[in-house]
């Protein structure tokens, strides 16, 4: 019996020590088929950001068909061909599939791919001081599927029968039935085979990001030291792996009852006067399973970017975040209530009453720990030395959309209101503020904030300002609008509004919507070019351009592959050491032991002190 | 590329904490977990609403289960084996595994025959599909677990597994264990809510 006695020597070492070589790697696996963590986050960045574009401009257009429905749309054939007919006029088929296109690209795409796998991927190893995520491999597998998904998912919009149409929730019968409209087809089919691989992708990010933050923190950086920005990946990881699997399982019936003719979601339909053969299943049954993948997903949406939030926040005020445990806390709490509410979205589907009420009850609570950390940011901008980079501006409007759409929340979380306020306008403006917009807020003040370590350069602070200001005014020239158009009984998801004279008094204030919507839209282009063109041209970042605690600063200008040149830095305080009475700057990096720092020092980080220097 | 390799042959391993590729394992655990009691949830679920088709569990499933314990069985004398040197018998352990495995392939094969022969078909009232969907997906699932021997066992004839070296085949038991444990679960469920 022979055995080979291998390595072993390693495996108790923390070996970080020699990196110092530095192999020059081809353009394929530097730039594409990368395993760098950084590479990754900026494919995943750079990919949303063309979904954000493709995503808004839709909305673009179907806001055009909403305000002037009498439009002469001909201007658009060229991009659009057959979908827009002769005379001018939208396909209302395809006015359907737009909306679901836009839904669906906004919620995975950008706010969920493009945010999480943006800054979770670049963040987590540069704040944990980690040489790279846990599985290099893993991880260009995920932005990999991603792509695959992507790119099934755009090419399902140049079918000729059309992309998904049923809206992004997909509800069966409309879904699982191509005779019951011609998105039903082919499109969903590819929405089904893209989502696979986008769920396999987001599980693939989840598990490393999981991993990484129980595994690879450096030295020192214990949980009650990490950023929040990282408890926050951290979490929304976790119910990206307790949640995305119950979509699978409720895709998986779905596509069996599409493809094979079993009846989970189908059951005594007529279509054309002609009976199904399907019976026994309940179209209820697919909203349950939906939701309880789908609640949670708002969350998946909006954590990162509160994340984000809490840093930028923090460090711009110049003060330590206010409540850090209670910051934690309400994130845990959010986290959890997020898997026991899911049938708030379904009030009107004929449900026992009083099943709707404990529903009720638990949503109502997630307003507490959302009301904590509302708070929290306010109490740490005030009587802070508030410096107004964009990102701090972007951070600020992200807590104005979640204050401001959380508040139309308590409305629709009572079962009462809802059953008349659901799926109308009012709910589009809701979840407009609260999750897509505050999120893509989140998702802009990271990239304003980290942009100087991506790209080892800055971006024009000028541009951001006017891209802050033309979009902070237009999203809520948009969405509060939209409550009063909801609440005077507007249906979302229909096409056109002119048959209804009750809603002729309402066309004016649809058309100025429709104004606010371009140029909000059209404000994002200033942002595009500031970015583009800086990655560029951009001037030269100083190392620690915002003056900021954490580890992603204490590398190079631009890192190489492994992060750090030397030794990995140990941590010795937690973050959000700003302003600390005493100490001469205003700021104390995460890696400055407290023996170095008696002058700020409190009576138990002396004792830390005493600790430090004994033990080197 | 050699660049990555040093970084990941030498960061994978930390003091004090669990290592890594099995956290990540234990991870992709819990999603299965997910995706199965979201799947018994909507069994439940869709057979509170009624219109339920009644019929009695074939006893094949029965013989079946058994049989994968027995593979379980086969499984942890392979890793005990492994710890032992004794690279034969670990040869011997996964190929008998594998082979059981397949045993228990067939023998849910003759399980759905047996429900097709009792009127339960794929296609039809919700009860019987939920009956195919869960045996078909643990099978799914049990595909993976045999690529994952084949690993192991190319691993075995470079002699890459011995008792110094026990990450993949004990993560390859893991995952085995857990989907023993996932099927009798599963058929209890069946058997406990038809």
């Amino acid at each position: 019996m022979s055995i080979t006695d291998i390595q072993v020597t390693d495996e108790l070492v923390h070996g970080d020590d020699h990196h110092e070589e530095h192999h020059e790697q081809s353009f394929i696996f530097k730039y594409i088929f990368s395993t760098d963590h950084k590479t990754i986050a900026k494919q995943f960045l750079i990919t949303g950001i063309f979904w954000a574009i493709l995503g808004g401009g839709l909305s673009v257009i179907f806001r055009l068909q909403l305000g002037f429905p009498d439009m002469d749309m001909g201007f658009l054939q060229p991009f659009m061909g057959d979908w827009i007919s002769n005379s001018g006029k939208l396909d209302p088929e395809f006015y359907l599939a737009m909306i679901t296109m836009h839904g669906t690209i906004m919620v995975f795409f950008v706010l969920t791919a493009g945010l999480s796998g943006t800054f979770s991927n670049y963040l987590i190893p540069l704040q944990l001081g980690a040489r790279d995520m846990a599985s290099g491999f893993m991880n260009l597998l995920s932005y990999w599927f991603f792509f695959l998904s992507s790119l099934i998912m755009f090419i399902s919009m140049f079918l000729s029968t059309g992309p998904a149409s049923g809206g992004w929730t997909i509800y069966p019968p409309l879904s699982a039935l191509p005779q019951a409209m011609s998105g039903s087809g082919m499109g969903m089919t590819l929405w089904l085979v893209s989502m696979v691989f986008f769920i396999a992708s987001t599980l693939l990010g989840g598990i490393n990001y999981i991993t990484t933050v129980i595994n690879l923190r450096t030295e020192g950086m214990t949980f009650r030291r990490m950023p929040l920005t990282i408890w926050a990946f951290f979490i929304t990881a976790v119910l990206g792996l307790l949640s995305f699997p119950v979509l699978v399982a409720c895709v998986l019936l779905l596509v069996f009852d599409r493809s094979f003719g079993t009846s989970f979601y189908l059951s005594e339909i007529f279509i054309g006067g002609e009976a199904l053969p399907n019976l026994g299943g309940s179209p209820i049954l697919f909203q349950h399973l939906f939701w309880f993948f789908g609640h949670p997903e708002v969350y998946i949406v909006i954590l990162p970017a509160l994340g984000i939030t809490s840093e930028v926040i923090s460090t711009n005020s110049r003060k330590p975040i206010f409540g850090y445990t209670a910051m934690i806390g309400s994130i845990l709490a959010i986290a959890f209530l997020s898997f026991i509410v899911w049938a708030h979205h379904m009030f009107i589907t004929g449900m026992n009453p009083f099943l709707g009420s404990i529903f009720m009850f638990l949503t109502l609570i997630i307003a507490i720990p959302s009301a904590v950390k509302a708070f929290n940011y306010i109490t740490t901008l005030w009587k802070g030395n508030l410096v107004f980079t964009p990102a701090m501006l972007f951070s600020i409007g992200l807590v104005s959309f979640f204050i401001s759409g959380g508040l139309t929340g308590l409305f629709l979380g009572n079962a009462a209101i809802d059953i008349n306020l659901h799926d109308t306008y009012f709910v589009v403006a809701h979840f407009h503020l609260v999750m897509g917009s505050a999120a893509f807020f989140g998702l802009l003040a990271g990239v304003y904030h980290w942009f100087p370590k991506m790209f080892g350069r800055m971006m024009d602070e000028k541009l951001g300002y006017i891209h802050f200001w033309l979009t902070f005014v237009g999203v809520y020239l948009v969405f509060f609008p939209l409550h009063y158009i909801g609440i005077a009984g507007f249906p979302r998801r229909y096409y056109s509004f002119t048959n209804f004279d009750a809603f002729s008094s309402f066309v004016d204030l649809n058309s100025f919507v429709t104004v606010a919507a371009i140029i909000t839209f059209g404000a994002q282009f200033i942002f595009l070019f500031n970015f583009f063109y800086n990655i560029f041209k951009g001037k030269k970042a100083p190392l620690n351009p915002w003056n900021s605690n954490t580890l992603e600063w204490t590398t190079p200008r631009i890192p190489e592959h492994g992060n750090w040149p030397g030794e990995i830095p140990k941590v010795y305080r937690w973050p959000y050491d700003y302003s600390k009475p005493g100490a001469k700057d205003d700021f104390i990096p995460q890696t400055v032991p407290y023996h170095q720092t008696k002058e700020s020092n409190t009576d138990f980080e002396n004792e830390e002190s005493k600790k430090e220097q004994s033990a080197t | 590329m050699e660049n990555t390799a040093v970084i990941f042959a030498n960061r994978n391993f930390k003091l004090k904490s669990v290592n890594a590729k099995k956290f990540a394992l234990w991870l992709f655990i819990v999603s299965i977990c997910m995706l199965f009691a979201g799947l018994t949830s909507a069994y439940i679920v869709k057979k509170s609403d009624g219109r339920w088709l009644q019929f009695d569990m074939p006893d094949m499933f029965l013989y079946s289960t058994v049989v994968l314990v027995l593979s379980s069985v086969a499984m942890h004398w392979t890793y005990l084996k492994a710890k032992d040197n004794s690279l034969k018998a670990v040869k011997i352990g996964i190929t008998a595994t594998a082979a059981i495995a397949i045993a228990f392939f067939y023998m849910q094969y003759l399980s759905w025959v047996k429900l097709v022969s009792q009127d339960v078909f794929l296609v039809g009232n919700p009860s019987g599909s939920f009956v195919y969907i869960f045996s078909g997906l643990h099978l799914a699932h049990l595909i993976g677990g045999l690529v994952f021997l084949l690993v192991v066992f190319l691993d075995t004839m470079n002699y890459k597994v011995h008792s110094k070296s026990m990450l993949a085949i004990e993560m390859c038991t893991t995952y085995w264990h857990f989907l023993g444990g996932l099927w009798i679960y599963l058929y209890l469920f069946l058997v406990m809510n038809n």
